[in-house]
């Protein structure tokens, strides 16, 4: 598939990348705000940190967030599956590998010779997040349509489990956005290959 | 809805001014000025910059059309004749929560016996109803969720006329677009005909098998199972059936009007 040997990251990956990084954050940080208005886990998100200023706000700009990640994370899983990138990037997942190079990587010693080959924590740690992001859509189209779709309702735990799930699955997300974002402070050969694609 | 989500906080700093450029703007708006009072902040003044008031505009008008568009989304997937779930009546939350765009001590007290619920728009026969009139006709119960949009949820029992049956009755143009509401709280709102001849869509007149009490909405509030709490308005006295947009009280500050599941 790539033409260029040189290439790190195709067009694609790398626009489907920044365009769901717009959406993540407009939904997470709105997503906080909308949370706030009930604060059910005991605690409040700081406000100065939440999108849309008041509930209707928040929810203005959740509900059309949600159109980006909903079509661009389509778009990217289709791309990625029938190119064969999805298998030939993510599997296999090896127990034995992820708990060497684990260990290697809370060492500071993982290396990152070429950014082309994903070790296995990165491909577990990409798997979580495409996992994680159905499961968040999924569950959001739950609190959202919960009539319209009983099947998904009751397989996620009712109106009510649906909603933790949807919150649990925020912090997935956000943990894994904050690994993300250290290795690539890390790594800082990882961001140019993410814009210029080598 | 209860007053502390009001508040319209600086969210992105250097949005103050098209935010209080926005506010002013809305001052004219006499269902906005509530919410103002407690948003105008100092924090909000300190924040001024030179953030052009065009751009706020522009987004909010942009989201305001998604917004519309989401309705129309929510229009096609609503399926006139999927069913909410229901519960045991030992899944019940007692007490129900009360919720409104007031507190409960300004619970309006409405006198049954002289209440009536008047009609207009598009139906045969707008004569007014008494509280006796509907209590006559065929009732039916539901044990349902209700959903608020600030995220929580609670089980309840209302009991009252379908109100399929009742738009039948009065020969409501069952083809129109909206049926709307004035509340005796001076809340408003409107929904979608689907929604409205839902079977699940009653006219509740009781609570718990008991007449509706005040909080709840006495006499008649529109139970919808399939809308989100602000979407059922209590205290209802006018019905009207439309073909022209009516909004509401919270759909025409931002809030999603079909607010249904």
């Amino acid at each position: 598939m790539p033409a260029n040997e040189r290439t790190i990251h195709p067009a694609w990956l790398r626009i489907t990348h920044w365009l769901n990084a717009i959406a993540v954050v407009l939904l997470v940080t709105s997503g906080w705000r909308i949370y706030n208005a009930t604060e059910f886990m005991g605690f409040g998100i700081p406000r100065s940190i939440t999108l849309g200023g008041w509930l209707a706000g928040a929810l203005q700009w959740h509900f059309a967030a949600m159109w980006l990640l909903f079509a661009n994370g389509i778009l990217y899983l289709l791309i990625n599956a029938f190119t064969g990138r999805l298998k030939r990037q993510f599997f296999p997942i090896r127990p034995r590998e992820l708990v060497s190079e684990l260990g290697a990587a809370l060492r500071g010693k993982l290396a990152h010779d070429d950014l082309r080959h994903y070790n296995s924590v990165q491909k577990l740690a990409y798997v979580f997040v495409m996992f994680d992001s159905v499961v968040l859509v999924l569950s959001g189209l739950v609190l959202w349509k919960s009539v319209q779709f009983p099947l998904l309702r009751e397989l996620l735990g009712g109106y009510e489990g649906a909603r933790r799930i949807h919150f649990f699955a925020m912090a997935g997300l956000c943990a894994f956005f904050v690994v993300h974002v250290v290795m690539v402070v890390l790594v800082p050969r990882t961001l140019i290959a993410m814009l210029r694609g080598r | 809805m209860t007053k502390r989500f009001l508040q319209r906080d600086i969210v992105i700093p250097g949005e103050g001014a098209a935010m209080l450029a926005d506010a002013i703007e809305r001052i004219a708006q006499p269902s906005r000025r509530d919410f103002l009072k407690r948003s105008l902040t100092l924090g909000g003044l300190t924040l001024l910059t030179g953030c052009a008031t065009d751009d706020q505009d522009s987004i909010e008008a942009a989201l305001m059309r998604i917004s519309r568009f989401n309705d129309r989304v929510q229009g096609w997937l609503f399926d006139p004749t999927r069913l909410a779930p229901t519960y045991p009546e030992s899944m019940m939350t007692d007490p129900f929560p009360f919720n409104a765009y007031y507190s409960e001590d300004e619970v309006r007290d409405i006198d049954g016996d002289a209440w009536r619920l008047e009609l207009s728009g598009l139906m045969a026969d707008r004569r007014p109803w008494s509280l006796a009139q509907l209590r006559a006709l065929p009732q039916q119960s539901q044990v349902t969720r209700h959903i608020c949009v600030e995220g929580w949820s609670a089980i309840g029992k209302w009991g009252g006329v379908q109100f399929s049956h009742f738009l039948r009755l009065v020969g409501a143009d069952l083809s129109a677009k909206y049926v709307g509401f004035k509340c005796g709280d001076d809340y408003f709102t409107s929904i979608d005909m689907a929604t409205a001849l839902h079977p699940q869509t009653i006219m509740a007149l009781t609570y718990n098998d008991q007449p509706l009490p005040p909080r709840y909405g006495f006499p008649m509030k529109l139970r919808m199972p399939t809308k989100l709490g602000y979407k059922n308005p209590k205290h209802i006295h006018a019905i009207f059936v439309t073909n022209t947009y009516p909004g509401g009280y919270w759909e025409d500050q931002g809030y999603n009007w079909f607010g249904g599941s």
